[in-house]
């Protein structure tokens, strides 16, 4: 093609390749998206130890937990139905903090963001993934509870899917966010204690919450996962979606969509 | 500038490169650029061109800021200031993020990857869309094979060695067509064979496509292999210039010597507070010219292209005489 020496490196000379069209840098992309939610999940794919032991986990502790509350099934109702949507927000809160820390430390991050790529597309696609995987995790540990360990629930198993999407969700914001003030993945792992063990005491798992000291009573008002719980108490007690249902997914969405921005505002394109 | 491309550029290939306007700018036009880091400043107020379709070397020591200011040119670094245009844009504007190439100097791909969902992903937020989908492939294919990485195509990156993953992360730059490469060490820690390829390669990007390239490096010799140089030390730019310039100003038979002569010399004014360096150069280029005109028989395959373009770029050249004197 040219008269330059020949390169060895390839058979093919470096001759003009196809042009793009005019860049696009619309806020949100739906294609960059879907191609980011594509490649993240391609990246779990190649490490299949860590999803199976994202699925199995919360499989083995309900089973465990229902034959620890082997003579009080009334207790594992309540405690195995709270646990199916915590169980979606601490692993995606832990798979995603490592996760972006890693393409923050990387390199991938910057050269992302050098890229016409929208912030939001970058978050979008990576709830996109983890809310994928989280259907898988949550579908199949409700579906254990509910069909083999006899949990007992009265309204619809598909509102408790809900709930623990919408609970995955959160974690995968809060991961993402909290992965900006984590210099490593030993601080990373240490903010879930931070994070979730807060509420996780306060979200009426252990006692219920208007039980507590009225300050931490509301404190507990303010944490996403005590309505994560409430919700998934709701499903567990009454037929219907009811009015506090519906408010608790409200709020578990609300949040998990605000920190996502949150997340968002974490990137920056220009760093010192 | 562009009067002044190598004639090796095939005619009909010309256009791609020229926008409407016919004085383009140059690639990069830095005035007064200064850069902090946290209590450091990193560059102190640069005045630089980098022009287009040749490949200028960005040399210097480690630590002399040569990431950051290649950072500051594709637009991720913070704390920037004075005037820095890009493709005739600030730096960092969005209309940008699809005409620059950037290599950071660590390989920054998916290590939990292979080489071509790795392209794949890159070249699908470049060029998005179900349409331009063959379009990617043929730029991923191009992309790999540029960087002599076919065989490996389906090997994780994670797998690969150092020199491996680093040329993994010079494909995502090559894929679409950027008018500005801008390559951090793209060659550290290869072979002698492959370094060589990959300047070939370099050479006919910006002969083929007209692109222009900014490279950095610490060894010297590939300096050699540069249209132009900018040395840097310490945040400043010690020269700008051909690399034969270069050797005749400072009676240098390598680059290398010349900038040692160069560091010696901004040393010595920073020194005394005095400029008599402007002189003591000079004075050697007298005794020693003729060893510079000698010395590049002894390597003279390897740098074959920019030595014969070098001398018909003397507008360039003339400008390195007056950067040395307001110093």
């Amino acid at each position: 093609m040219t008269t330059t020496t020949p390169t060895t490196t390839g058979t093919t000379t470096p001759t003009a390749p196809a042009p793009a069209p005019a860049p696009t840098t619309s806020a949100l992309s739906l294609s960059r998206t879907t191609a980011t939610a594509a490649r993240v999940l391609r990246q779990l794919r190649h490490d299949p130890r860590t999803i199976a032991l994202l699925v199995l986990i919360p499989c083995v502790m309900l089973f465990l937990l229902r034959y620890v509350f082997d003579g009080s099934p009334r207790t594992f109702d309540n405690i195995g139905a709270s646990l199916l949507g915590i169980f979606p927000l601490i692993t995606m809160f832990l798979v995603t903090s490592i996760a972006t820390l890693r393409e923050r430390t990387s390199g991938t991050l910057e050269r992302l963001l050098a890229m016409p790529l929208g912030k939001g597309d970058l978050i979008a696609g990576y709830a996109l993934a983890f809310g994928t995987l989280a259907i898988i995790q949550s579908a199949l540990a409700t579906g254990l509870a509910v069909w083999f360990l006899d949990l007992d629930v009265t309204g619809s198993p598909w509102l408790l899917l809900l709930v623990a999407l919408l609970d995955a969700l959160l974690g995968t914001a809060l991961g993402l966010f909290v992965s900006a003030f984590a210099a490593s993945e030993f601080q990373a792992v240490q903010f879930m204690p931070a994070v979730i063990f807060p509420q996780l005491l306060l979200c009426g798992l252990f006692a219920p919450r208007d039980t507590m000291h009225p300050a931490l009573e509301a404190v507990s008002d303010v944490l996403p996962m005590s309505y994560a719980v409430d919700g998934m108490n709701e499903v567990l007690t009454h037929t219907d979606m009811t009015a506090t249902f519906v408010r608790d997914v409200l709020i578990v969405g609300g949040c998990a969509f605000l920190v996502l921005c949150l997340g968002a505002a974490t990137l920056r394109r220009r760093t010192a | 500038m562009m009067n002044f491309k190598p004639d090796s550029r095939p005619p009909g290939e010309n256009t791609t490169q020229a926008p409407p306007a016919p004085p383009a700018p140059p690639a990069v036009q830095a005035e007064n650029l200064t850069v902090v880091r946290g209590p450091r400043t990193v560059l102190r107020t640069l005045d630089f061109t980098v022009p287009r379709g040749q490949i200028t070397g960005l040399l210097g020591p480690s630590g002399c800021g040569k990431s950051t200011l290649m950072r500051s040119i594709v637009g991720t670094q913070d704390k920037v200031t004075g005037t820095l245009d890009v493709l005739g844009r600030p730096a960092g504007h969005p209309a940008l993020r699809t005409r620059i190439g950037y290599v950071t100097q660590a390989p920054s791909v998916y290590d939990d990857l292979t080489i071509r969902q790795n392209l794949d992903y890159f070249a699908a937020i470049l060029d998005p869309g179900r349409a331009a989908a063959d379009r990617r492939h043929e730029n991923v294919t191009r992309a790999i094979a540029d960087v002599d990485l076919t065989t490996h195509a389906d090997a994780l990156a994670g797998n690969l060695s150092g020199g491996q993953r680093n040329r993994v992360s010079l494909a995502v730059a090559l894929l679409g067509t950027p008018e500005l490469l801008v390559l951090d060490e793209p060659t550290v820690g290869l072979d002698p064979v492959l370094r060589r390829d990959l300047w070939n390669l370099f050479h006919d990007i910006a002969a083929a496509r007209g692109a222009t390239l900014l490279i950095s490096s610490h060894v010297m010799d590939e300096a050699e292999r540069c249209h132009r140089l900018l040395l840097m030390r310490e945040g400043e730019i010690l020269a700008d210039a051909t690399p034969e310039a270069l050797r005749t100003r400072t009676g240098a038979d390598t680059v290398e010597t010349a900038f040692l002569h160069l560091v010696d010399a901004a040393t010595e004014t920073a020194r005394t507070k005095e400029t008599p360096t402007k002189k003591t150069p000079t004075k050697k280029t007298s005794t020693k010219k003729t060893s510079a005109k000698e010395a590049p028989t002894k390597e003279a395959p390897t740098k074959e292209a920019p030595t014969k373009e070098a001398p018909t770029k003397k507008t360039p050249t003339k400008e390195t005489p007056t950067k040395e004197t307001s110093r």
